[in-house]
């Protein structure tokens, strides 16, 4: 969508020869595209759908019927408006829509509703890295071609599926303001978590939810000139995407390196070779002939509609981490986990509030959520919908820290709570006697009777072996079903040895 | 009453022998039904106003008749180009061959709902583009008044139906003049109202921003109570406007104190000598009923025409890109790729001045001509626009010929595409500026009908119907003589 700005200087023939010998710089700018989660399509009534049977859910404007007409879904304005305040971009005042022209079996009109010159949003930014434009489209549909090739050529029959044709799209531009492939995916995690927090979409790159291509070129560092760019597309994964990224900068770099010069062209990444193929060169690249859309008004936003849309926003994750941080004096990336994995934070949060007795630490609490709970957890589940109620995990927690239960009875009752549900973990600990050794009973004689049963290991740990500690200690673990505490069985080991 | 009786009744007089008990809203559609059919099976021996003809009142479960008294079963034949369910639609187009729309077209919709039968759909220049009914893929349509003629276009079908009997009334479109210019070559009433009044929704779409539905009839209160019908905001159509009031009965009978603004633009050079005389016979009568008539200036008129054919064409290449053998309508087999079943079907599937309107606007269209075509020529319509808000400052409405000359010969300007644009000089101007404008008959040249134009600013659709019928009645232009 922007226009590269390419440096002439780049080109020319004494700056190539001092480029392939300077240090290079990547410079990266992202095209983010998000499929919103509204209940019908972007200019008709469709309900929206994922995975259902092909072509249930069309009409005659999703289809491109003659005679059709659309007509804006005043949700996906809402949404992009919500967007566009979450990136703390300036929202316009009138926005236009556009045709962008072009033939392929997937765009039933010949043209998809798009926006040009009068996007909805301007400028803004998320974390470091500044904000082009944000406006909104609609979805093409999904083409299927069958036959060996997988691509339009070469195969033996091509179907289109227009369920997924109509669906509200927003795209979201950077800045070319990202310099690492790491970055640029630590970015795009950033963008997701704020865009799952806003709820308007499921923002799933698997699913395509999520879409992301990049603007890739190179300069040398330290300057402020721009290169001939490339776009990368087709990165349906965060690992892709870094990949992707990293294949393209090294593939530019030996082009510069080597004398050349980048060709401006748009790159098709293929995440199993790892090759990069050229789609089209700028060339052949399209005259999309974009014109003001005739059939739609200029969409006018007015007060009314930005307090609406401001009204909905939810605490942003950037916002959410420093709160978390701050409040449970937590470690920076453990509050940034909370914050970007919604659900995690909310549940963290809702343990924390739960009034649990003995009161958990919020640093250990938030290990059991992130760590413990997430790991018996399928991948991605919210905890909230798990059998674990928050008030039980935070008193497990808080059983731990107050030493009334040790970590690996701990995990134990964790494990039946993620399997049988329960608010009550301490019943779990009474009833099958996992509460920690009390004062009542006698340890030292316990690791006493280790010592002897275990007479080979104790004169090797006594000579300096630390490691030969482990039968002994597994042997009080056995006797104590595990409630002893492993850090009071060595100290009573090396005193009773006398080391 | 004998079919000679019912056929001489307007469609309001039918309704009003219906209310009398004097006659069936059934007996009206089986009447018009027999004369449809009769033309449509006479094929090369008829005028060839229809693309498709009813079997009869509600044969197949579209071609519905409603039960709302409002219109009584009458019968109303369509353009093609309207979505009818189940009815072949197709805008006069090979590629379009056959199409049955799932749904049928707001205007139409509301017309069944208030009680009209569909009788017909009607021939019509292919997507619209046209001022003949020449470039039809199912063959011209003749003009009843001489059938060497053309009826003009694009509404050629519904024009020449209306004017010779073979339907009460029809719908069309408008673009550029497409209902006023053959209402004006078959001696009948045709409208364009303001855009917006009625739902584009279900219409084959030419160029969006112009194109606008509009009633055929044989007289102004037709013309109204036809309209009264149609208009109406519609959730469909984004571009749809509430009418400000309900669309009345035209009661005018006097022009006292109405100021007729003649443009000097639109009367001079270029309009026929007869055709001159017949609208300066008209303004003589209509000071005869008090009206004022001045001259006026329209200072950016005479650039319509350019701008029209950059942005309808540019609208149009757009709009018709969506057939492209995919979904529905022509595909060409045989094809090896995907880009040659795109040329092929296009190739063949539509005529020749489709495809000349197409490139026009993918120029026009194009990176780094846009601003020198595209939007220098909405800059001449906003002028346009300007231009007549400024004469509506000082006249009630506009008066012009509406086309510069009389039914021209078939195949006489087929060769030369800007005399057949030079057809709309006078009602292109209106269409830009998305004002209402009716065309009605005001007497014959050599024969020929000749149309009288008034235009009126947006929304003045009853003022300017009230004008129309006080004209009408005191031009007492009988039409009988086309019906066949």
């Amino acid at each position: 969508m922007a226009e590269p700005r390419v440096s002439d200087a780049l080109e020319s023939a004494p700056v190539r020869a001092a480029v392939a010998a300077a240090e290079l710089e990547p410079v990266i700018g992202l095209e983010i595209h998000v499929q919103l989660r509204t209940a019908t399509k972007m200019f008709c009534g469709c309900e929206l759908s994922f995975g259902d049977e092909p072509n249930t859910h069309t009409c005659a404007v999703c289809l491109g019927l003659p005679g059709s007409l659309p007509v804006v879904n005043e949700r996906a304005v809402h949404f992009g408006l919500m967007i566009g305040i979450a990136l703390g971009s300036h929202l316009a005042e009138r926005s236009i829509f556009h045709r962008k022209n072009y033939f392929y079996p997937d765009l039933p009109k010949g043209y998809q509703i798009s926006q040009y010159d009068e996007p909805l949003c301007r400028g803004g930014g998320l974390g470091g890295v500044r904000i082009h434009r944000v406006h909104l489209e609609e979805d093409a549909a999904k083409l299927t071609h069958i036959g060996h090739s997988g691509r339009i050529h070469g195969s033996d029959a091509s179907v289109v599926d227009f369920n997924r044709g109509g669906t509200p799209l927003v795209e979201i531009v950077t800045e070319p303001d990202l310099r690492s492939p790491e970055q640029a995916g630590e970015w795009l995690r950033l963008l997701r978590a704020t865009l799952r927090r806003l709820g308007v979409s499921d923002v799933n790159m698997e699913e395509g939810s999520l879409r992301c291509d990049a603007n890739i070129s190179l300069r040398r560092a330290g300057t402020d000139e721009l290169g001939t760019k490339t776009e990368l597309k087709n990165m349906n994964s965060f690992r892709f995407l870094e990949r992707g990224i990293r294949a393209e900068i090294a593939r530019q770099e030996q082009v510069l390196r080597s004398g050349g010069a980048v060709a401006a062209e748009t790159l098709h990444f293929d995440p199993v070779s790892g090759a990069i193929t050229s789609l089209r060169s700028k060339e052949e690249a399209h005259d999309y002939r974009y014109f003001p859309e005739p059939d739609l008004l200029p969409v006018a936003i007015d007060e009314q509609m930005i307090s609406a849309a401001r009204e909905d926003m939810p605490e942003l994750p950037a916002e959410r981490a420093e709160r978390l941080a701050r409040e449970g004096n937590l470690h920076a990336d453990t509050a940034q986990l909370l914050a970007f994995r919604s659900e995690l934070g909310d549940y963290y949060e809702a343990a924390l509030q739960s009034g649990a007795d003995p009161v958990p630490p919020p640093q250990m609490l938030a290990n059991w959520v992130t760590g413990d709970l997430v790991s018996r957890l399928g991948d991605g589940e919210d905890p909230a919908s798990s059998r674990v109620e928050a008030a039980a995990l935070a008193r497990l927690v808080g059983l731990v820290s107050a030493k009334q239960v040790n970590v690996g009875a701990a995990r134990h009752v964790l494990d039946r709570l993620v399997a049988e549900g329960g608010s009550d973990p301490s019943a779990m600990i009474a009833e099958e006697g996992l509460a920690a050794l009390g004062a009542e009973d006698d340890l030292a004689a316990i690791v006493a009777a280790a010592l002897e049963a275990n007479a080979d290991a104790a004169e090797r740990v006594r000579d300096g072996n630390a490691k030969a500690i482990g039968p002994i200690v597994g042997h009080v673990m056995r006797e104590t079903k595990g409630r002893a505490d492993g850090q009071e069985v060595t100290r009573l080991v090396h005193q009773q040895l006398g080391i | 009453m004998s079919d000679a009786e019912l056929l001489a009744l307007s469609a309001a007089g039918a309704l009003a022998a219906i209310a009398a008990g004097e006659l069936a809203g059934g007996e009206v559609f089986d009447a018009y039904l027999k004369r449809a059919r009769g033309d449509h099976e006479a094929g090369v021996d008829g005028l060839n106003c229809f693309t498709w003809v009813a079997r009869g009142p509600a044969d197949d479960g579209s071609s519905e008749r409603g039960d709302s008294p409002a219109l009584a079963g009458l019968p109303l034949a369509v353009k093609d180009l309207f979505c009818t369910e189940g009815v072949p639609s197709q805008s006069g187009s090979r590629i379009l061959e056959g199409y049955l729309p799932p749904y049928t077209a707001t205007a139409v919709s509301r017309l069944t709902a208030a009680g009209a039968g569909l009788l017909a759909k009607t021939n019509q220049d292919e997507f619209a583009m046209g001022s003949s009914n020449e470039n039809s893929a199912f063959g011209p349509v003749l003009n009843p008044w001489d059938r060497e003629r053309v009826p003009g276009g694009s509404s050629g079908g519904s024009a020449a139906a209306v004017a010779a009997g073979l339907a009460p009334w029809a719908l069309g479109t408008d673009t550029g003049g497409s209902i006023r210019q053959p209402a004006a070559l078959c001696g009948i009433v045709g409208m364009k109202p303001t855009y917006g009044l009625v739902s584009r929704y279900g219409m084959i779409a030419f160029a969006s921003s112009l194109d606008q539905a509009g009633p055929l009839t044989r007289d102004v209160t037709d013309a109204a109570l036809l309209l009264s019908h149609m208009v109406g905001q519609d959730p469909c159509d984004a571009t749809s406007l509430a009418s400000p009031e309900p669309i009345r009965t035209p009661f005018g009978e006097s022009l006292a104190g109405v100021r007729l603004g003649v443009p000097d633009e639109l009367t001079g050079e270029g309009i026929e000598a007869g055709v001159m005389e017949s609208f300066n016979g008209a303004l003589d009568s209509a000071r005869e009923l008090g009206a004022e008539v001045e001259r006026v200036k329209l200072p950016h008129a005479p650039h319509a025409l350019s701008a029209y054919y950059v942005l309808a064409p540019a609208e149009c290449s757009s709009n018709l890109a969506r057939y492209d053998g995919v979904r529905y309508g022509l595909r060409a087999e045989a094809a090896d790729d995907l880009l040659q079943m795109y040329t092929r079907t296009r190739h063949d599937g539509f005529g020749a001045e489709v495809r000349r309107r197409i490139m026009l606007g993918t120029y026009a269209l194009s990176s780094g001509y846009y601003d020198a075509y595209y939007g220098r020529a909405q800059r001449v319509r906003t002028k346009i626009a300007e231009d007549f808000r400024h004469v509506f400052g000082g006249v009630d409405f506009v008066v012009t010929p509406t086309s510069p000359t009389v039914a021209f010969k078939l195949g006489e300007r087929t060769a030369d595409p800007l005399s057949m644009y030079y057809s709309d000089y006078c009602t292109v101007p209106m269409s830009l500026a998305g004002i209402p404008a009716l065309s009605m008959p005001c007497g014959l040249s050599e024969g020929l009908p000749v149309g009288f134009q008034i235009s009126g600013p947006a929304f003045s659709e009853n003022r300017l119907l009230d004008a129309a019928r006080a004209l009408e009645r005191a031009l007492a232009f009988d039409g009988g003589a086309a019906r066949v």
